[in-house]
């Protein structure tokens, strides 16, 4: 049976790891390599990565990074932050990534998806999208969650699942950062409207989140999380025999 | 020295890395003479079947890998490589395969209940069934190794050594005298898929 996968997610930002408390407010927590690889060796399933670095320097600094970390862990690597092109796919997927996540570069350029789907294939597509409620409304935020586009979010996720995104990253501000567990609610609609695996992401405060999140709704495949990760409040391998323990299909590592 | 097959197909980066760190040298070519000279012979791939078969044979290099394995020499299809050994595939249409493993590819649509979300994506067990091939002598039954795919080896129950369980029983891996093919990725399946390559290397030629 597959199992559901527990994904940790490491913002990088000149050549470090930060986590973003609603989005702002950034500290160094540690290395991107070292990080990595206690996160493989603690049973971590997959990597996300963000490049949140806005200057060239930090851009070349970041690939570098990837280079080192595909070069020792052997566990799939998504790369996030500044996709913007074809070639923004390329550097990353030539640097060892698996799987390429697509944000604000998707709002701006409706054709990424699809052109990117068609080179690399609908599994190399993943689109992270940022949801916030807006008046009742679930709405698509860009530029890291500061920008409101007026997009409704469910409907702009099954467009680009149309277009060719094989993962569906759904990030909930209203949650995020305030460690009071997933935001079911968002999750549902989201799982309700495609069928493309589901990763949620957001609010994650303690493991009992994550039997929640995997008992309450099946439909989701994944939970991301960071700063509980980070900061050693929860240990992957501690989460995932737990939840095995509670009947959730996990990878446990011998 | 092992030698990957470099058709235009794929992403190599990975794939070097992990025999890197297995202490295995690999060489990326598309040059006969050095497949030839191979100890061993891996045929990477993603992407769709029909443009990767074309390119493997627009290039020469399908009758190279044919004749190399036909001689004997160890070869190892990965993912999409693994379904390129079969004789045809029904991938968008009708495709000719290099005819290695007897079988074909099929669309996983067809065995798995439609609930079930496709492409099989994520971390699964593998069930090896009776025998355990040598391909897997250092790893464990119900070992997880990590999938991307939305067809599948069919009509291959011969060759089939191990099978995941996806709402049907997918096949895993394949062996057919030296020739060996992966569904999995075992370049991004952690301890384990480095364990598997390492006896793939190992394999007496």
């Amino acid at each position: 049976m597959i199992t559901k996968r527990i994904i940790p997610c490491l913002d990088v930002k000149n050549g470090r790891v930060v986590k973003g408390v609603n989005f702002e407010g950034l500290n160094d927590v540690s290395s991107p390599v070292e990080l990595a690889r206690y996160y493989s060796e603690n049973g971590a399933d997959e990597l996300v990565f963000y490049d949140i670095t806005a200057s060239v320097e930090g851009r070349a600094l970041f690939t570098d990074i990837l280079r080192e970390v595909a070069s020792t862990i052997f566990i799939p690597l998504t790369v996030g932050g500044g996709i913007n092109t074809l070639e923004d796919f390329d550097r990353v997927l030539k640097c060892g990534a698996d799987k390429v996540s697509v944000n604000s570069g998707a709002i701006r350029n409706p054709s990424l998806i699809c052109s990117a789907a068609k080179r690399y294939g609908d599994q190399c597509v993943v689109l992270s999208v940022d949801v916030k409620r807006v008046d009742g409304v679930f709405r698509v935020f860009a530029k890291g969650g500061r920008e409101n586009t007026g997009m409704e979010a469910i409907s702009w996720i099954k467009r680009c699942v149309e277009d060719g995104a094989g993962e569906i990253v759904v990030n909930s501000i209203d949650t995020d950062g305030v460690k009071n567990g997933f935001d079911l609610e968002m999750l549902q609609a989201v799982c309700d409207a495609v069928s493309v695996p589901v990763i949620a992401s957001g609010g994650a405060g303690c493991m009992e989140h994550f039997t929640t999140l995997f008992q309450t709704l099946p439909g989701v495949d994944a939970g991301l999380a960071a700063s509980i990760f980070h900061f050693g409040e929860v240990k992957i391998s501690d989460l995932k025999t737990k939840l095995a323990g509670e009947g959730i299909p996990m990878r446990i590592l011998r | 020295m092992v030698a990957i097959v470099d058709y235009g197909v794929g992403n190599l980066f990975s794939l070097r890395s992990s025999f890197l760190s297995i202490g295995v040298e690999t060489v990326v070519t598309s040059d006969p003479a050095v497949l030839h000279a191979a100890d061993r012979i891996v045929l990477p791939g993603v992407g769709a079947f029909g443009d990767a078969a074309k390119k493997l044979r627009d290039s020469g290099l399908a009758d190279v890998v044919v004749a190399e394995a036909k001689a004997g020499k160890p070869l190892l299809g990965i993912c999409l490589g693994m379904q390129l050994l079969f004789d045809k595939s029904l991938e968008y249409g009708e495709h000719a395969g290099l005819g290695l493993i007897p079988g074909e590819v099929r669309p996983i649509a067809e065995v798995i209940p439609a609930e079930l979300k496709i492409p099989h994506i994520g971390w699964n067990a593998l069930h090896f069934g009776g025998k355990k091939s040598p391909l897997f002598r250092y790893i464990e039954e119900g070992d997880f190794v990590y999938f991307v795919h939305s067809f599948y080896g069919a009509k291959c129950a011969e060759s089939v050594i191990a099978t995941a369980e996806y709402g049907a029983e997918l096949t895993a891996a394949v062996a057919h005298d030296n020739v060996y093919g992966c569904q999995f990725h075992p370049e991004k399946s952690g301890e384990v898929g480095m364990n598997i390559l390492r006896a793939f290397c190992e394999k007496e030629a």
